[in-house]
């Protein structure tokens, strides 16, 4: 009786997820064993030639800076949100909701606009690039835009209110007598840190790295405004095999092997987490 | 040079508008079970945590074994605490909860086991080594906070109401445990409690705290024999307060007390005070006798004929509260004999009250608003009094 309400009530959620998740993920996956048609369409028939032709160095390349992107941004939000997620969750409640107010304020904007905001800053007409070349810190030919460290940097700006705040939401739960108890027992500030802070927030942290993670794998406007040739990532790629080429099944083999990335992690923490939950059973608690 | 190995020296600390710590100087010595009590909001935990460098004090230092860490920071000293939540790291198992304060010590990992080991046997726990604190009950988590601490062998160990948490039943269990712990490892313990009962059944001595200062210090048989203030009297067990002057002194220990509405109390004048001066006089309710009949007359005895107002039986003895003249005097009357064969006092029966002149004890300082600390306020109940 219990498991019939159940499915009843998650019935809509997952009819909603079947028909725009589900559905058009393996259509994305089944297009790309389609061959491609000369004016952009898909034919009939399969084919495995797209799959093996994006095992080319050049889209290794691609593949692998998109990674490495994704994971230098991951842990720089990281390092910034964890202090300011420990500052805002220790200060005085008037302060807190300001503090929480100036990390949300950003979200006002449109996305969109920020990127542009930092592309006019970082222009070489720009006042960072200006300011930069008054304090003799870069030659008059440097160039702030177009680099994969450029791309990095907008990146943890628009990921870092996302970090912040699951990592403040589990700080706030967090019992800060623990720390108190870890310096009693010899702990030095950063050895508490770590040792007794860190584990007691770790559901928000993990929920930090996949917030910033996957979202960043699949970036694609940050790297097309600001990142240029060499700040390419995926995301661009399978942008210009629609857009560009009109290659269909082979935007939709990149766009698979994305998901596929994106998957991985996912399902990793979530049997991770499992893990956690079943060491944490309470004995004498109803099964 | 002091002998003391805790000591604070004119101790202040204020948060915002109140002041918790009041120049407070105190010495404990070493191997002492030491006793902070007093009410919430007193200032015992604040003492507590600016030992273990929780807070720092505005003023004055503190002193362990001689040597100033007034400036140290909590994991510099060599004190642990046993916090009233336990504060268990909810991650580690009981194994490596207790040996948290060697791991951040750099030990040998075989030296840590070992030692770990023993603690799991003195709280007799070994076979919970491997749970979680969640998985634990009260007394198992109390019993681990405490091996968690004792392990690092501290010079003192602090407890903050340890055995707040825990039922009646448990706690008098515990208290045991930690009176023999105690014996047994032979540390400085200074204990912060608001209960009497834990505080005396445990302490070698005990500085009972109100409003950030200290109103007594002493041996738990000093404090309840001869309280200072009536803050003391009213807060350990129960009182009766009586306000005069001197009347005469009769000799170099005895003085008559003119009191409104009783005749002269005969008292021992141990603070030798001329005639004249006012004087607040604190009796304990065990120390008066009551009876249907007069009793003998005798130089050192106080009488009073009075009225039963209120009886309250309670098994083992009796509460009853008598109005004599302007007062309402509280008598508890020891059942030593057969209960049943007595002739019952009963409501609004006349009785008589009596007590020995030693029993009446005067008080430095007395505070009207000390009276809301007695069991039963001395007027809450009856008619009001007339007059003076």
């Amino acid at each position: 009786m219990k498991r019939r309400t159940e499915w009843l009530t998650s019935l809509p959620t997952l009819v909603w997820l079947s028909l725009f998740v589900v559905i058009p993920t393996l259509l994305v996956f089944a297009i790309a064993f389609r061959p491609a048609t000369p004016y952009g369409g898909v034919g009939s028939g399969w084919t495995l030639e797209t799959v093996r032709s994006l095992a080319t160095p050049s889209y290794l390349a691609i593949a692998w800076r998109t990674l490495w992107m994704s994971l230098l941004t991951t842990a720089l939000c990281l390092v910034l949100a964890l202090p300011a997620g420990y500052t805002i969750a220790r200060a005085a409640a008037r302060w807190r909701n300001r503090l929480l107010m100036l990390v949300i304020i950003p979200f006002w904007t449109s996305f969109l606009v920020r990127v542009f905001a930092w592309k006019s800053l970082l222009h070489p007409e720009g006042p960072v690039k200006r300011a930069l070349e008054a304090l003799g810190l870069v030659g008059p030919g440097a160039t702030l835009l177009y680099h994969p460290a450029t791309v990095v940097l907008v990146m943890v700006y628009t990921f870092l209110p996302f970090t912040i705040l699951p990592i403040y939401a589990a700080a706030e739960k967090f019992d800060f007598r623990l720390v108190e108890a870890a310096r009693d027992l010899g702990a030095r500030p950063f050895q508490s840190f770590r040792k007794v802070f860190l584990p007691g927030i770790r559901r928000g942290v993990v929920t930090a790295v996949l917030v910033v993670f996957i979202p960043a794998l699949g970036s694609y406007i940050i790297p097309d405004l600001v990142g240029g040739p060499s700040g390419e990532m995926l995301g661009n790629k399978i942008a210009q095999r629609v857009f560009s080429d009109r290659n269909l099944p082979h935007a939709s083999a990149l766009s698979a092997v994305l998901v596929l990335a994106v998957l991985a992690p996912l399902i990793g923490v979530l049997a991770l987490q499992k893990k956690g939950r079943k060491s944490d059973i309470v004995i004498g608690e109803a099964p | 040079m002091s002998n003391e190995f805790l000591e604070f020296r004119g101790v202040s600390k204020r948060f915002g508008p109140i002041q918790a710590v009041d120049g407070v100087s105190l010495g404990i010595k070493k191997g002492e079970f030491f006793s902070l009590l007093g009410p919430s909001g007193c200032g015992k935990t604040t003492m507590l945590r600016l030992a273990a460098g929780f807070e720092a004090p505005d003023d004055g230092r503190v002193f362990l074994d001689s040597r100033d860490i007034t400036g140290l920071p909590p994991d510099k000293r060599k004190v642990n605490t046993i916090f009233q939540s336990y504060a268990l790291f909810p991650h580690l198992t009981v194994r490596d909860n207790i040996g948290f304060g060697l791991t951040i010590a750099r030990r040998p990992r075989a030296d840590i086991r070992a030692e770990v080991d023993r603690m799991l046997e003195l709280i007799r726990m070994t076979d919970q080594a491997g749970k979680k604190p969640d998985q634990l009950s009260g007394g198992q988590k109390q019993r681990v906070a405490v091996a968690r601490a004792l392990v690092n062998k501290p010079d003192v160990l602090l407890l903050d109401e340890p055995l707040a948490a825990l039922d009646l039943k448990l706690r008098q269990k515990m208290l045991v445990e930690l009176d023999l712990i105690h014996d047994e490892v032979g540390i400085t313990f200074l204990y912060v409690t608001h209960d009497q009962a834990e505080a005396m059944s445990l302490s070698d001595r005990i500085a009972v705290m109100s409003g950030g200062r200290i109103e007594q210090i002493g041996a738990p048989a000093e404090i309840y024999e001869s309280p200072r203030t009536s803050f003391v009297a009213a807060f350990i067990g129960d009182t009766n307060f009586l306000e005069g002057r001197v009347g005469e002194c009769l000799d170099r220990d005895y003085c008559r007390l003119d009191i409104a509405g009783l005749p002269g109390i005969l008292c021992f004048n141990d603070k030798v005070l001329q005639p004249g001066q006012p004087i607040y006089l604190s009796i304990r309710p065990e120390k008066v006798h009551i009876s249907h009949d007069r009793p003998e007359e005798n130089a050192h005895r106080n009488v009073l004929a009075g009225a039963v107002e209120d009886v309250i039986y309670l098994g083992a003895n009796t509460k009853y509260w008598v109005r004599a003249g302007g007062y309402r005097i509280q008598v508890l009357r020891q059942h030593d004999r057969y209960f049943l064969d007595e002739k019952p006092l009963r409501w609004k029966d006349p009785c008589w009250v009596w007590w020995h002149a030693d029993d009446g004890f005067m008080l430095d300082h007395f505070r009207k608003a000390d009276e809301g600390l007695l069991a039963v306020p001395p007027q809450s109940v009856g008619e009001p009094i007339n007059g003076k």
